[in-house]
């Protein structure tokens, strides 16, 4: 097959690298300045930005992101949910982990929700990968997604009751579970 | 067509005037489905009107777990996973949890971590390839990649006492260093390989029946596997080139010199090739790691996370007592979150982790490259034959182990 052809070029030719992941503090300045409205809060750590964004907001700040030419965060890395905890409030997180497939640069996008209304709008119509991830969200902590096409559990079983990635969900359960 | 209550959803049936439709399972013990995968098949004739997977037989809750154990505890964990690559898995982990704890890994360490992933990779291509040639009905194949497989095992073993599950890497560096004549076996075995790798091709690649059976089988465009979530070599096969060594780099990866394989045929036969053309890669890597062994420390020089050498915790007071404290108590991390992706065997393989304080993680996630790349089947099947889909799922090289966690 294809051997290795010396006179190619350096690997950084063809193909340039972003070694640090981003150039995502000034996304993020870029977004605070256009539609302030769309960041609570911005955070620079360990060399990932992370952007928190008011739930009504985050189907338009993704169509944002990922349509602006010089951001072009067109590929859904990662979709997780995170529990704080029965007693901290806003209890829950959901992570949108974006990533551009041209620019190589990658951002944390964070929404904040409230136990007496866990709902968040789904991102599915912007990209299709989000559809298994926001399931798994649902499954394993209850997130209920606005929009979704086909929202149900998916690693767990169908009538499953609770939700077993939550703080309060005992590691192993509540009974043994019996397939009959 | 049938309207009754007790049909969940899932089963919907689609009016059609000859009623010619009809839904069938296939797996979840269908030997081609790579373990415990079931697919809803709606058929029309032999036809695929619709393909729904069905996944979880194999969720063990490890996401759960590693919120119960401690930080160096979740390592043995992460070998169950993606088992075919158990070592990437580690480093993922790894890897994410010294960016948290900001560590500097020795440059010896990192050689190896390379090296030993990178026979990991071609070790889980030899998998898939044996597979997805048994699936298609090419049986030699399977026998020729595992007497290949059997040999990095052999070395992986040598290097980690493990065959299938090394938890190789620790935090800060690696369990201990090679061992002697670890250097000289590898050497063996990049030799041999491309005779292999030869062997493969001319049993397989000319094949005429293996040719009609994947060409404009499986199709899915760039835009398309890009807005799937596609990555690996199942996204390469778009004709993407996009390889998290190179877009952001780790280990040192921007210092080794290979290429990204690419195909633009969007098929299963594209991801055959691209596959079958990271093997190379993959050996150039693994030669190029094995010049650049210098001698050194594997370990980071952080007493307080890394374990100390036997040697030191028997004569020294310090190290005994660090030992005793990582042992007992572990380490503490501190608050923080980050997503740390890898390019594993099958794609991005990206370890979340939240910390809060601690000796334990608040939330470990994987984004398993099998999962995304599993949920763009529905998408590819569309109008293949049942024979096609066995292919598809072939070339998506999947693991249930990751899949369902």
């Amino acid at each position: 097959m294809d051997q290795v052809n010396p006179q190619a070029g350096t690997p950084e030719d063809q193909f340039t690298s972003n070694p640090a992941g981003a150039t995502p503090s000034l996304i993020a300045a870029a977004l605070q300045r256009e539609h302030p409205e769309w960041v609570t809060q911005v955070r620079d750590a360990l060399g990932e930005t992370t952007i928190i964004v008011p739930r009504e907001h985050i189907v338009a700040t993704c169509t944002f992101l990922k349509s602006t030419p010089a951001l072009e965060f067109n590929f859904l890395s990662d979709l997780c949910g995170f529990d704080r905890g029965p007693e901290a409030e806003p209890r829950f997180e959901v992570n949108y982990h974006l990533f551009s497939t041209t620019k190589f640069h990658r951002v944390r996008l964070k929404v904040l929700l409230n136990e007496d209304d866990v709902r968040v709008s789904s991102v599915t119509g912007i990209w299709r990968t989000a559809n298994w991830h926001e399931r798994e969200t649902y499954d394993l902590f209850g997130v209920v997604f606005d929009g979704h096409p086909d929202l149900r559990r998916i690693l767990l079983p169908d009538d499953w009751q609770g939700h077993a990635l939550r703080k309060d969900f005992p590691l192993r359960g509540y009974e043994p579970y019996s397939l009959e | 067509m049938s309207t009754t209550a007790d049909i969940p959803p899932q089963f919907e049936i689609v009016d059609r005037p000859l009623d010619t439709q009809m839904t069938i399972s296939m797996g979840p013990q269908h030997p081609s489905t790579h373990g415990v995968l079931r697919l809803e098949l709606v058929l029309d004739g032999e036809m695929v009107v619709k393909a729904t997977p069905d996944i979880g037989y194999l969720h063990t809750g490890m996401e759960k777990l590693f919120e119960y154990r401690k930080y160096q505890q979740g390592i043995v964990i992460t070998d169950r996973m993606d088992y075919l690559n158990p070592l990437g898995n580690n480093l993922a982990y790894v890897m994410a949890v010294e960016k948290l704890l900001q560590l500097e890994i020795p440059e010896r360490a990192q050689v190896i971590r390379v090296l030993t992933c990178e026979l990991q990779r071609i070790a889980s291509h030899l998998v898939w390839l044996g597979t997805h040639a048994l699936d298609i009905g090419a049986m030699t194949v399977f026998f020729y990649c595992f007497r290949e497989r059997e040999k990095i095992l052999n070395l992986i073993e040598a290097a980690s006492g493990g065959r299938l599950t090394p938890s190789y890497f620790r935090i800060g560096g690696l369990m201990m260093d090679i061992p002697a004549g670890f250097e000289r076996r590898v050497q063996q075995f990049i030799d041999d390989f491309p005779k292999a790798v030869d062997e493969f091709h001319k049993l397989i690649t000319g094949n005429r029946i293996f040719q009609k059976r994947t060409q404009g089988v499986g199709y899915i465009s760039a835009q398309d596997a890009i807005d799937w979530g596609l990555s690996g070599p199942s996204l390469r096969g778009s004709g993407v080139a996009l390889d998290i060594r190179r877009a952001n780099p780790y280990c040192g990866y921007e210092n080794y010199d290979f290429e990204i394989p690419t195909e633009p045929d969007c098929d299963v036969w594209a991801r055959y090739l691209v596959r079958m053309r990271e093997l190379n890669e993959s050996h150039k890597i693994v030669k190029q790691a094995l010049s650049r062994l210098r001698p050194g420390p594997v370990k980071a020089d952080a007493p307080k996370i890394v374990l100390p050498d036997r040697e030191a915790m028997k004569t020294h007071m310090d190290a005994l007592i660090h030992h005793f404290l990582i042992v007992a108590e572990g380490f503490d991390v501190p608050a923080g979150e980050v997503y740390m992706p890898i390019e594993a065997s099958k794609g991005e393989l990206g370890v979340y982790v939240q910390s809060t304080g601690g000796p334990k993680p608040a939330r470990v996630h994987f984004r398993g490259p099998s999962f995304v790349n599993l949920s763009a089947l529905p998408h590819m099947s569309r109008g293949a034959m049942v024979a096609d889909i066995v292919a598809i799922i072939g070339s998506l090289d999947i693991v249930l182990g990751e899949i369902d966690r």
